[in-house]
């Protein structure tokens, strides 16, 4: 009897062991197969060369990543423009200006779409506010923007509703309640000893907010921050379908490119040749690379404090 | 004094406003779906297959079969392998330095890009196997889903108070018993809420099942040919020529989103009565 005992407790030991360490291994694996499989694509271009040729050509079998590189680059920055205001403003409403019996609603609902699917917007882009843009946004920009000296270059496009625009404000769509629910829980932690100092010293709730509580979690909503153009960085869905897929540098915002992640998904499948294939195993060990850095910077150093 | 009242209700007014722009979008996108999809929801999406490109008519009958087989095997893998690292780092690791080392990568993994899981398999089973195939999509899902679970059954069971573990060894009990019959019962509705979290996440994955499990014109469940997914499918038709094709993907974005949404509430019913009780 005894025995048994002994023996179902060291294999449960050591079987659960297994599993928790095969999640290092994951990681690892992840690593090598990205660099090994890439590594053709490194030896016959350089690194550096791939990161900085602008030419995607399959029919002469030359590649360089500077297009995805750059549409991902765009679309990170620009969703991040338009979600991090919005977000933080969900936040702060959230936290401080929301009555209490809103207040778990309003939280449910905004974590609630930001378990939807990310092909779900993706889709929503392409067949509602694609069109949207295309037939009323681009002609007020070209309207109106457009017509300003230097900055109207950049709101200058066709009709189209894929684009660079499109693709971000999709992105950003897609981010702001996930952003918008880690900078809640960030603000949260503001102790109220804190805020009710700064009430009986005279200050306004604006003043607590943005002096007090901003202050008090600074590296927290930097870290959610981060996570959530990690999220942006890697998104495949929402922008695939709305971006275009069209391998040259966007002339304007407005105009049709490609991604790193909107590249592999399209053309993956297709690749004729090994150093095809090799090439965007390459994007994708870049894309792994730059993301996974992100993910680890802003978890070790920022988020500690909420977690504690 | 006015100037700083000025910038308080100037403050407090651009918050509440963005937050009701944010809100407005988010719900625009949940009423559009339905006004636009369901109008191109009925039985024979669930009975029927797809028929010839551009004809009428036809269903997703394989697509939703198949998501529920791949979906349904990744549990299979993901959930097990899962629970077990849970428990070890809960149980065994505890505060040591690899077991750290673990928590972090689980959550590092749980926002590394899903495509790139989608190659990893493509590199590991695919090109050995020679074809895309249900498991290799069921693995990529699967290796998805594992940190998700072992972040939140590690969370949930470092919950369980110490008091509950040393009173079932006083009694002589062995570690596995106690792991099982005390730590994990008393946690149980808890990480039946992370496993339904844990589903309804991979649930909606296009990315990774684009280079695994691909997508198939024939009907066939078999674990070693390509299937057809929900995801895929809905992919596949939005981005395709034909009107049917674009209903069909309405139908699916309906029926996706559903779901998905129906194992998040329920994982939080699930949570909201732990927490209740």
């Amino acid at each position: 009897m005894k025995k048994k005992f002994v023996i179902l407790d060291f294999l449960l030991k050591h079987i659960s062991m297994f599993f928790a360490y095969t999640v290092i291994l994951v990681v690892f694996g992840l690593f090598l197969v990205l660099l090994i499989n890439s590594s053709s694509a490194i030896s016959h271009f350089g690194f550096f060369n791939f990161l900085t040729s602008n030419v995607w050509s399959p029919a002469f079998n030359k590649f360089g990543g500077l297009i995805p590189l750059v549409g991902t680059l765009f679309t990170t920055i620009i969703s991040g423009i338009i979600a991090i205001p919005i977000a933080l403003g969900i936040a702060i409403f959230l936290v401080e200006i929301c009555p209490n019996s809103l207040k778990t609603p309003i939280g449910i609902a905004i974590e609630l779409l930001a378990a939807i699917p990310s092909v779900i917007y993706g889709f929503w882009g392409l067949f509602y506010l694609g069109p949207l843009i295309g037939n009323y946004v681009q002609p007020f920009f070209n309207a109106t923007l457009v017509k300003l000296p230097v900055i109207g270059s950049f709101f200058y496009g066709y009709y189209s509703g894929v684009s660079l625009f499109t693709a971000s404000v999709v992105l950003a769509i897609m981010i702001i309640p996930f952003t918008a629910a880690l900078v809640r829980d960030a603000l949260k932690i503001t102790p109220n000893l804190l805020k009710e100092s700064a009430y009986a010293l005279g200050a306004t709730k604006w003043e607590t907010i943005l002096k007090v509580m901003f202050r008090y979690s600074k590296s927290a909503i930097i870290g959610a921050v981060l996570i959530s153009l990690g999220r942006a960085i890697g998104e495949t869905m929402a922008v695939t379908f709305v971006i275009g897929n069209q391998d040259k540098l966007p002339a304007s915002l407005m105009s049709p490119t490609t991604t790193v992640t909107a590249t592999i998904a399209n053309e993956f499948t297709e690749a004729s040749s090994q150093l095809y294939l090799s090439s965007m195993y390459l994007l994708a060990f870049i894309l792994f690379l730059s993301s996974f850095t992100l993910i680890i910077v802003s978890k070790m150093y920022f988020l500690r404090k909420v977690k504690n | 004094m006015s100037k700083r009242r000025f910038l308080n209700y100037l403050g407090l007014t651009v918050s509440t406003l963005s937050a009701l722009i944010g809100l407005f979008f988010l719900f625009w996108i949940i009423i559009s779906l339905i006004y636009k999809g369901f109008h191109y929801l009925n039985w024979n999406v669930f009975t029927q297959n797809a028929v010839a490109p551009g004809d009428n008519g036809g269903g997703l009958k394989f697509a939703i079969l198949g998501q529920l087989e791949v979906v349904g095997i990744a549990s299979l893998i993901g959930i097990p392998i899962g629970l077990l690292a849970g428990i070890y780092l809960s149980e065994y690791g505890k505060d040591s330095f690899t077991s750290n080392v673990i928590r972090n990568i689980c959550d590092a993994m749980t926002s590394i890009p899903s495509i790139i899981i989608g190659i990893f398999i493509y590199a590991l089973l695919v090109v050995p196997m020679g074809n895309f195939s249900a498991l290799a999509g069921s693995v990529a899902l699967s290796i998805l889903m594992i940190p998700i679970v072992i972040s939140s059954v590690d969370n949930i069971l470092r919950l369980v108070p110490n008091e509950l573990r040393e009173a079932a060894y006083a009694l002589g009990a062995p570690k596995y018993v106690v792991i099982f019959k005390v730590v994990v019962k008393e946690a149980i509705v808890g990480i039946i809420s992370a496993i339904l979290i844990a589903i309804s996440r991979v649930l909606g994955e296009t990315a990774p099942l684009l280079f695994t499990s691909f997508n198939s014109n024939f009907e066939s469940y078999k674990l070693n040919k390509p299937i057809g997914t929900l995801t895929v499918t809905m992919y596949d038709y939005a981005m395709g020529p034909y009107d049917n094709w674009h209903h069909l993907a309405w139908a699916a974005a309906i029926i996706l989103t559903f779901s998905v949404l129906l194992f998040n509430i329920a994982s939080r019913l699930f949570s909201y009565w732990r927490f209740s009780h």
